[in-house]
């Protein structure tokens, strides 16, 4: 069965007022089956909002796609006409940016946002659409669903705020959810909560999902494969348990050893000093030759510096940007 | 609702306070109108005198003041000496006429502000903005009296227009329609050059308010829900940088009787402002102080119609949300 | 509400009291938040809070948005005031003490914020971020204070090349160094750290918490870790105190209170901090 979603050699940059060029992403490649969750992973920097954005060709006015193709059900997204994008954005595919506190319009009631997102797609009557806004909003809130569609987006907290974007994300029962960090201002239980709704919505719709995030612990419950990106591109693609148990490429491995034990961890470790990768992340504006991670990684080689590396396909399902691997 | 009270109360305040002012400066100014009858030859001392006791100049200050304020709760906002007649009932007439030219250019500067403005931001730093925001440098460059005096010249050369005048000569022969059509004749001018002078200005409001919101995350994340680009454009966006624009319209209102001043009286327009001017000149102070409270309470409720609308508009506001 | 304390705190023998480089008790404060519309809405923000932190140690205080960690953050650098209850601050009582006697004590405690970007003025250089607080107590001349300076951002971990760079031009991590070098300056024995990690990535969390060791065991420093992210709490601190809706419901060693928590909100906190062991149980997608 074909991949629901394939992205091949993804190319954006972003381009200054002077004219400069400074790339975002290249030579990003990867799948996307239907059902299936893909953990995103990279810091800041690494072009993880940029790839969420890209997929629906919603870009900012400073940044252009060069190279590549976004294959979504069979059609390619970055080719369509404007007008073919429409009935996909939001329906097809819904992104669920970070901040939730910033995505929701601040003075319209929540009923009316999640109602427009419905009347977008499908021509209805204003009852039936009020009856399915209520529907889709008792998916994420079971109690209280009609207080809440009520109300307006800085009456409720930052959980709260979420669970109406995951709402308008499913609201037209799409097969793909991009969502960027969609926890990342949230406290640990209202993080669980959110997790929580997003397992059970994927089991019920078979939702795909792409899930941007700079934790891997995250990841460990809730992806099926990992994506690690870093300056850009693609530098580990595996199965979850095999890139954050035991990672192939060294930025991943350095990556995974500087996030503590903490409660996993022994007395022992407890105040120690956790290894860091030295140095900071490139500036991708001005790159040298080589490959990106070369100056912080404890493996260099002397061809690292030359030539970036190519991916090696270590197993069928787990592939490494390394010439430790050959590249 | 205590707020608005409160707003209210601060209204009323500032209504009073302009009326002291206003009685005080008027009379506290060198001159008076008697003194300008004095210069009169024809007119003899002892009917000046006569005068001044009649309309009880000779009266210690608060004590003239307190009978206004105790007339004015009557509805007798006292006598105008140059028009020999009672100031409430000019005062009605000038307001209205003014306010016929402000109201309407006011609604059509408006109009035509919001899509400008709109368009200007969508299509920042590119052609038709920077086309936009030059000529609205321009204008803004360019003082009203010039822009009045402009216009004018305008009608008197290429004779389309009326040099002035509400309404002419040979209005009592003609037909309502005929009588309707006359007066948006004589209108056309003044209301050319208030639009062109307020145009400006709010073009740039627009723009800058519109600019500000298309930038913002929940823009572009009602985009990806596939949103379509007018309803996005005018739910999404202008609603959300309505707050100055509500502000700014409270403004306009608030200068409905006062904004038109000089225009009226480079063109001849019977309204407030040339009332105004003559009754300064003259020393005529009841009329000063008349016109001057109506163009007070103008800007008070235009200031209070504003709050009302930011409250209304604004749900962050009405349930005292503390600011992101 | 009852709440299991650790042998180590114990205020009734003296000679522990000095151990404890700060003491809270029974820290209470209340907000009036008055609307735009005129009524007032009373908010309690600390309830007979009650803690102490070992001179040289680091406490972790836990909870979840909301349950008062920042108010308390505040009282403690002396920057509110509290309603009731008392702060001791190495032996001495500072929480009703007056603005003028209050000086002398603030430098001696130091705030490093959460938001790396907008804790420091963009504007400024390194150099001058750093020393600001040497004009602002008035000590030293211009050339002691920008040798003071340099010596404090070499401390952090920043070039020397980049102190005239202004702040808005360094990463989130390297501004965080700034703004503990900028709290190291007035050489406080305590740093409050509000949320000072969290918002940056994990690689950048592991370079500064490193830095906040290294400078534990070099100036003796005592610190005051304000977190909800339990597993980075674990990882720096002696002892964990658990707050929740204004109160320190559970204080103990850190080993003993992850091993065994004894009160419900300590178990939903441990509950809710993802791990990496756990793994998702699903049948493999085709």
């Amino acid at each position: 069965m074909a991949p629901l979603l394939q992205v091949q050699d993804l190319h954006v940059a972003y381009i200054s007022r002077a004219g400069r060029k400074s790339p975002a992403l290249e030579g990003v490649s990867f799948d996307v089956r239907t059902g299936e969750t893909l953990g995103v992973l990279g810091e800041s920097g690494c072009g993880k909002s940029t790839l969420a954005v890209a997929l629906l060709r919603l870009l900012p006015g400073n940044a252009e796609i060069q190279k590549g193709a976004v294959l979504f059900e069979g059609q390619d997204l970055l080719r369509a006409e404007p007008r073919a994008l429409e009935p996909i954005r939001g329906a097809r595919i819904a992104l669920i940016f970070q901040e939730p506190s910033l995505a929701l319009h601040p003075t319209i009631r929540i009923s009316e946002q999640v109602s427009d997102v419905l009347a977008a797609h499908e021509p209805a009557s204003r009852a039936a659409r009020r009856q399915k806004m209520l529907q889709v909003l008792a998916e994420v809130f079971p109690a209280d669903t009609a207080h809440i569609a009520d109300s307006y987006p800085h009456q409720l907290s930052g959980g709260q705020q979420q669970r109406v974007l995951i709402a308008m994300a499913i609201a037209c029962g799409p097969s793909l959810i991009v969502a960027d960090e969609p926890t990342a201002s949230l406290d640990p239980t209202t993080q669980q909560d959110i997790l929580g709704i997003f397992r059970r919505l994927r089991e019920k719709f078979n939702l795909s999902i792409i899930l941007i995030t700079h934790n891997p612990a995250l990841l460990a419950g809730l992806a099926d494969r990992v994506l690690v990106l870093y300056a850009g591109k693609v530098a580990e693609i595996g199965p979850t348990e095999e890139v954050l148990k035991s990672p192939q490429h060294p930025y991943t491995r350095a990556l995974m050893q500087s996030v503590p034990e903490g409660l996993e961890g022994s007395a022992r470790s407890r105040k120690s000093r956790l290894p860091v990768i030295p140095g900071e992340a490139p500036n991708l504006a001005v790159l040298e030759s080589g490959c990106r991670f070369e100056s912080r990684c404890a493996d260099r080689m002397e061809q690292c510096k030359q030539r970036e590396p190519g991916a090696t396909a270590l197993s069928e399902a787990h592939a490494v940007s390394c010439f430790k691997y050959g590249g | 609702m205590r707020y608005f009270l409160r707003r209210l109360m601060q209204g009323v305040f500032l209504l009073i306070g302009v009326s002291i002012l206003t009685f005080l400066f008027s009379t506290l100014a060198p001159g008076n109108y008697f003194d300008e009858m004095r210069l009169n030859p024809q007119i003899a001392p002892e009917t000046v005198a006569a005068l001044r006791v009649q309309y009880q100049f000779d009266r210690p200050l608060p004590v003239r003041y307190g009978r206004w304020v105790n007339a004015l709760l009557h509805g007798d906002m006292g006598f105008s000496f140059a028009y020999n007649s009672p100031v409430a009932p000019l005062l009605w007439v000038r307001a209205r006429n003014t306010l016929l030219l402000t109201v309407t250019a006011m609604l059509i500067a408006w109009a035509l502000a919001l899509p400008l403005g709109i368009w200007s931001a969508t299509t920042f730093g590119r052609l038709p903005d920077r086309a936009i925001s030059g000529a609205t440098a321009v204008l803004l460059v360019i003082p009203d009296l010039v822009l009045a005096i402009g216009v004018l010249i305008l009608a008197v050369r290429s004779g389309w227009f009326p040099t002035g005048g509400m309404v002419s000569a040979a209005l009592e022969g003609l037909t309502p329609v005929q009588k309707l059509r006359d007066l948006a004749w004589h209108m056309e001018l003044p209301i050319l050059a208030l639009v062109l002078s307020a145009l400006p200005s709010l073009v740039r409001h627009v723009r800058a308010a519109v600019a500000e919101v298309l930038d913002a995350p929940f823009l572009r994340a009602a985009a990806s829900h596939g949103i379509p680009r007018t309803r996005l454009l005018y739910r999404y966006a202008l609603r959300a940088a309505a707050n100055p624009l509500i502000s700014l319209l409270g403004f306009s209102v608030g200068s409905l009787l006062s904004g038109s001043l000089l225009v009226e009286v480079v063109m001849s327009w019977p309204g407030l402002g040339p009332l105004l001017l003559e009754a300064i000149l003259a020393r005529d102070l009841f009329v000063v102080i008349g016109g001057v409270l109506c163009s007070t309470v103008f800007l008070v409720t235009g200031n209070f119609l504003a709050d009302v609308l930011i409250y209304w508009a604004d749900p962050r506001i009405r349930s005292g949300a503390p600011a992101r | 509400m009852p709440y299991r304390v650790s042998s180590t705190v114990d205020d009734s023998r003296e000679g522990e009291k000095m151990d404890r480089l700060l003491i809270v008790e029974k820290l209470a404060k209340r907000y009036e938040r008055t609307t735009v519309l005129g009524s007032k809405k009373e908010v309690l923000a600390l309830q007979e809070v009650s803690f102490s932190i070992g001179r040289g140690s680091t406490l972790a205080l836990v909870g979840e948005s909301g349950s008062g960690k920042s108010t308390l953050a505040f009282c403690i650098a002396c920057l509110e005031r509290p309603t009731s209850g008392r702060i001791v601050f190495g032996g001495n009582e500072i929480a009703a003490l007056g603005e003028k006697q209050l000086r002398e004590v603030r430098p001696q405690i130091q705030l490093v914020f959460q938001d790396p970007v907008r804790s420091l003025n963009p504007r400024f250089s390194a150099l001058e971020i750093v020393s600001e607080p040497l004009i602002v107590q008035g000590r030293l001349n211009k050339q002691e204070r920008e040798a003071r300076g340099r010596a404090l951002l070499a401390q952090v971990g920043i070039p020397q090349e980049k102190e005239s760079q202004k702040a808005d031009e360094f990463s989130g991590g390297q501004r965080q160094r700034l703004a503990i070098a900028r709290a190291l300056s007035l050489e406080p024995k305590l740093l409050v750290l509000d949320e000072a990690l969290s918002a940056l990535d994990y690689s950048v969390q592991a370079q500064i918490a490193n830095l906040l060791l290294e400078l534990q065991a070099a100036l003796g420093l005592t610190y005051l870790f304000i977190t909800h992210d339990l597993g980075m709490a674990a990882h720096l601190a002696d002892e964990i105190a658990v707050m929740e809706q204004g109160r320190v419901v559970e204080m103990d060693a850190a080993d003993t209170l992850l091993r065994a928590p004894g009160q419900e909100a300590t178990r939903r906190l441990i509950a809710a901090t993802p791990r990496l062991g756990a793994a998702d149980h699903r049948p493999q997608v085709i």
